[in-house]
């Protein structure tokens, strides 16, 4: 899924530059919190994790193989802002260090598959930890968080592809396309997430940012061979809120309605202008108008171009809001006996 | 003032396993001492108290009379000087140098005083030629060189080495043997190789179980078999304890 | 996904292009890039002096092009995807060699196939003459937060560590006979992935206790300094500018 130049036109590259920018500033600020002086060596290693993983195809269905995008498991592993942070290195240094994914395309890249993947991820996840307590439920809600998180990619790329495809496909194979194939690579992902997180939980429990266990009491032996009980000193936790997580995710969004939609409706991009400064291949801007959602609305003139897209992004974070919201009063709810912490 | 107190020392993993069972131990300023214990003993757990990386479930740590807490750990870092059982978990920057400078850059040095310590460090393990070089380029000897030199640029009070003689091959470890007698720090060396404690320390201590078991002069700790085997500790095959006087 | 031999991308060298402050090559291929996005794509003779700007740089380079064709393969899924779209794309058509092809679809799959590739080419050269270390410091130079720089830092000492136990794990595998055929081996697939992420998770968590444990509290000391002169940022900048007049003469 790594998108090359020249796929998306020079305003949806742009503006989601712009988003990526802005959520990556968001998450350096609340990834100090999650993981103190642990942040920048755990976030490369899961970063260098899922650089690995991602070579590691694994078959679909016949003829198709599909691979790990590591959102979510970033995002139970280290926390939500520092998974958004492992997923932006992995794609800047496939980008930059081994010509993965155009440069021009990064903020694109980055919001498909950093942001979008941790934010759906780790509200999903939330929510079903709220619902299902202990081990069995930490491994469950990874299965289901990843399993959900690539699908939302899929659509969100769908979504980015019919304001600023370059490409004369309809919208909807498109969708369809990516979303089939993205829901079976989905439980490849989820198998993966689901098994990784358990293997972890079962032998480092502490190492599970979703997850933290509880301290035991210790025993004492004297030289005499005596032994007695002590409570022990438990490590302070450090839990936080979800709230500024939200706000993050919300605010981000607008940001990307708004942008998005300020450069797809105000600067058309290249071969736009080009077409219509010299009447340059009529026929096939026309086509290209008609062949999106986005130029009939357009031609239509009643709702503004763009409008549409923003209405679709608003959509998806609307539901991730509504899973973080539900997992959040949950969590209150259930506030005095929280073995994990929200 | 002592180079390392530890009273009643108790730790146990967070899946639960405990390693450590109430560990007393005292070690005066310039002594070298050898920590003994078979595998799954709790060495290494312990070892990484002695800088703070583990908080104790119970019981305390004493570095040159400072307690090892979370608002001494910077000082307690500076003092407690620790080679890692794998230097590759030890070295982890692009180059020699860059390695050598991390610690003392995180204590503050900067320029030509950086530049010192680093020589200084790396001449003190012959490893000053190596300095450009990516650490995993080297041997795994070198390498465990280097991780020494890593910790002796910090300029340590105690140093602390886990397992230094594991993976080495005969030179490499009398090469090592060589540097640790030739510096003047506390020491506390852990392993389960006794000729290598024999040859380098006076006084060593046994854990086991998460305990310790026997303190004294090692020359009688390994004398005594019913003591070593009691705690899954062996000689080598027709190792002999040499007589009294020390060969040069 | 990034080729198994990570390092490989970095040819050793000595070249002036070699030696360019990594800072000015990194903004000088981004600008690059971004002015061959903004090209309209009708404008064929642009892309190829395009293509030649590149092909001087890589001459000056001393990068041989048999190193840049072979890394361009990380190209090839959105290829055999720029084939497909005038074979599904909409609009008007056009029979080429007997196919029935989308006009649209043939600007769209050659738009694609341009932009990529001239972009690709311009980040293999740029991989190809810069260290990775060197390009973390001259990120950090260009002001990239220091987190990222240090995560990207971290992740390339672990990349290491990691393949290395992945080879080990797939050899220990594909000589006991297994082989990902079908989804029935997902499992098996999965749960090596559980296992390497504890082996390479602990490997980091120790490599993490070390740095503790001489003093690293959360924040890298700087190691490094590249300072690039007026002049240096005039012989990178040469790439973007002279690729901005091309695109100028082509509007
Ligand atoms: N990270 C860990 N989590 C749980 N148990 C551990 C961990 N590290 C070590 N242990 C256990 O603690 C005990 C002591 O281990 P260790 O201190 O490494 O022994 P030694 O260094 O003497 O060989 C062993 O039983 C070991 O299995
Ligand atoms: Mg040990």
């Amino acid at each position: 899924m790594h998108v090359p130049d020249g796929f998306f036109n020079a305003a949806v590259s742009g503006s989601a530059g712009a988003v990526a920018a802005a959520g990556v500033a968001v998450c350096l600020r609340g990834a100090r919190r999650e993981l103190d002086d642990r942040t920048a060596p755990m976030a490369g290693l899961v970063a260098a994790f899922i650089f690995a993983v991602q070579m590691l195809n694994f078959p679909v269905a016949a003829g198709t193989s599909g691979h790990l995008l590591g959102g979510a498991l970033a995002a139970i592993l280290v926390g939500p802002y520092t998974g958004v942070l492992c997923m932006a290195v992995v794609l800047l240094v496939q980008g930059v260090f081994f010509a993965d994914g155009g440069l021009t395309a990064l903020g694109i890249n980055v919001t498909i598959m950093g942001i979008v993947t941790v934010l759906v991820g780790w509200g999903v996840f939330r929510l079903v930890t709220q619902l299902v307590r202990g081990k069995g439920g930490v491994t469950a809600a990874a299965f289901l968080a990843s399993l959900i998180s690539v699908p939302a990619a899929a659509l969100a790329f769908t979504l980015l592809f019919w304001i600023g495809g370059t490409a004369p496909i309809e919208v909807s194979a498109v969708a369809v396309a990516m979303g089939g194939v993205h829901v079976l690579i989905g439980v490849g992902e989820g198998l993966i997430t689901a098994f990784t997180v358990g293997a972890v939980l079962a032998v480092r429990p502490d190492l599970v940012y979703g997850a933290r266990g509880l301290a035991s009491s210790l025993v004492l032996r004297g030289p005499d061979g005596a032994t007695t009980v002590e409570p022990a000193a438990r490590p302070a936790t450090a839990g936080h809120g979800l709230r500024p997580f939200l706000l993050g995710g919300v605010g981000l969004t607008l940001l990307l309605a708004g942008v998005v939609s300020f450069f797809a409706s105000s600067s058309p991009d290249g071969l736009e202008a080009v077409a219509e400064n010299k009447g340059f291949i009529d026929q096939a801007t026309e086509h290209l108008m008609s062949w999106s959602p986005l130029g009939d609305y357009g031609e239509v003139g009643g709702i503004p171009v763009g409008v549409a897209g923003v209405i679709g992004v608003g959509i998806v974070l609307l539901v991730a809001g509504a899973v973080g919201y539900a997992a959040r009063t949950r969590g209150q709810a259930a506030a005095g006996d929280d073995k994990i912490k929200v | 003032m002592n180079s390392l107190e530890v009273s009643r020392l108790a730790y146990a993993y967070p899946d639960g396993t405990q390693a450590l069972f109430g560990v007393d131990l005292t070690i005066g300023r310039g002594e070298r001492v050898a920590l003994l214990g078979p595998n799954g003993a709790g060495k290494t757990t312990l070892v990484m108290h002695l800088n703070g990386i583990l908080t104790p479930g119970h019981g305390t740590v004493t570095v040159a009379g400072t307690p090892v807490r979370k608002d001494t750990l910077k000082e307690v870092r500076r003092r407690v000087g620790l080679v890692f059982q794998d230097p590759d978990d030890q070295l982890f920057m692009p180059t020699v140098r860059d390695d050598v400078a991390f610690g003392p850059a995180n204590m503050g040095l900067t320029g030509e005083e950086l530049e010192r310590a680093v020589k200084g460090a790396l001449e003190r393990v012959g490893m000053l030629e190596a300095a450009d070089r990516p650490p995993h380029h080297l041997s795994f000897g070198q390498r465990r060189r280097v991780a020494v030199a890593t910790v002796l640029a910090m300029e340590p009070e105690i140093l602390v080495l886990d397992e230094p003689s594991s993976n080495l091959d005969p030179a490499a470890r009398r090469e090592l043997a060589e540097i640790l007698r030739s510096l003047d720090v506390t020491v506390l060396m852990v392993t389960h190789d006794l000729p290598y404690a024999l040859e380098l320390c006076e006084r060593s201590l046994i854990l086991s179980d998460g305990v310790i078991a026997a303190d004294g002069p090692t020359r009688e700790l390994l004398a005594d078999p019913e003591l070593l085997a009691a705690h899954r500790l062996e000689l080598p095959y027709g190792f002999a304890i040499p007589a009294p006087a020390e060969p040069a | 996904m990034g080729a198994g031999h990570h390092h490989q991308l970095y040819l050793p060298g000595a070249s002036a292009v070699h030696r360019l402050p990594p800072q000015c090559k990194l903004l000088a291929v981004f600008a690059f890039a971004v002015v061959v996005v903004a090209t309209p794509r009708e404008r064929f003779w642009a892309f190829a002096l395009y293509a030649l700007l590149l092909a001087a740089v890589a001459w000056a380079a001393r990068v041989p092009p048999g190193h840049v064709l072979r890394r361009m393969a990380i190209e090839l899924p959105f290829v055999l995807f720029a084939f497909l779209i005038p074979v599904i794309g909409m609009g008007e058509r056009t029979t080429v060699l007997g196919l029935s092809l989308s006009v649209p679809g043939l600007w769209a799959a050659w738009n694609i196939l341009a932009k990529a590739t001239l972009g690709v080419v311009a980040s293999i050269l740029l991989a190809a003459t810069t260290e990775p270390r060197t390009i973390l410091l001259g990120a950090q130079r260009l002001r990239v937060p220091s987190l990222l720089v240090q995560i990207a830092m971290f992740m390339l000492r672990y990349l290491d560590v990691i393949l290395d136990e992945m080879r080990r794990m797939r050899v220990a595998r594909e000589s006991r006979g297994f082989e990902a055929r079908d989804v029935r081996q997902l499992p098996a697939v999965a749960r090596s992935a559980g296992a390497l992420f504890i082996r390479s998770y602990e490997r980091g968590e120790r490599v993490h206790l070390a740095m503790l444990s001489r003093g690293y509290s959360g924040r890298m000391p700087m190691l490094g300094e590249v300072s690039a002169s007026a002049a240096q940022w005039g012989v990178a900048l040469l790439l973007p500018v002279s690729a901005l007049a091309v695109l100028g003469l082509s509007l």
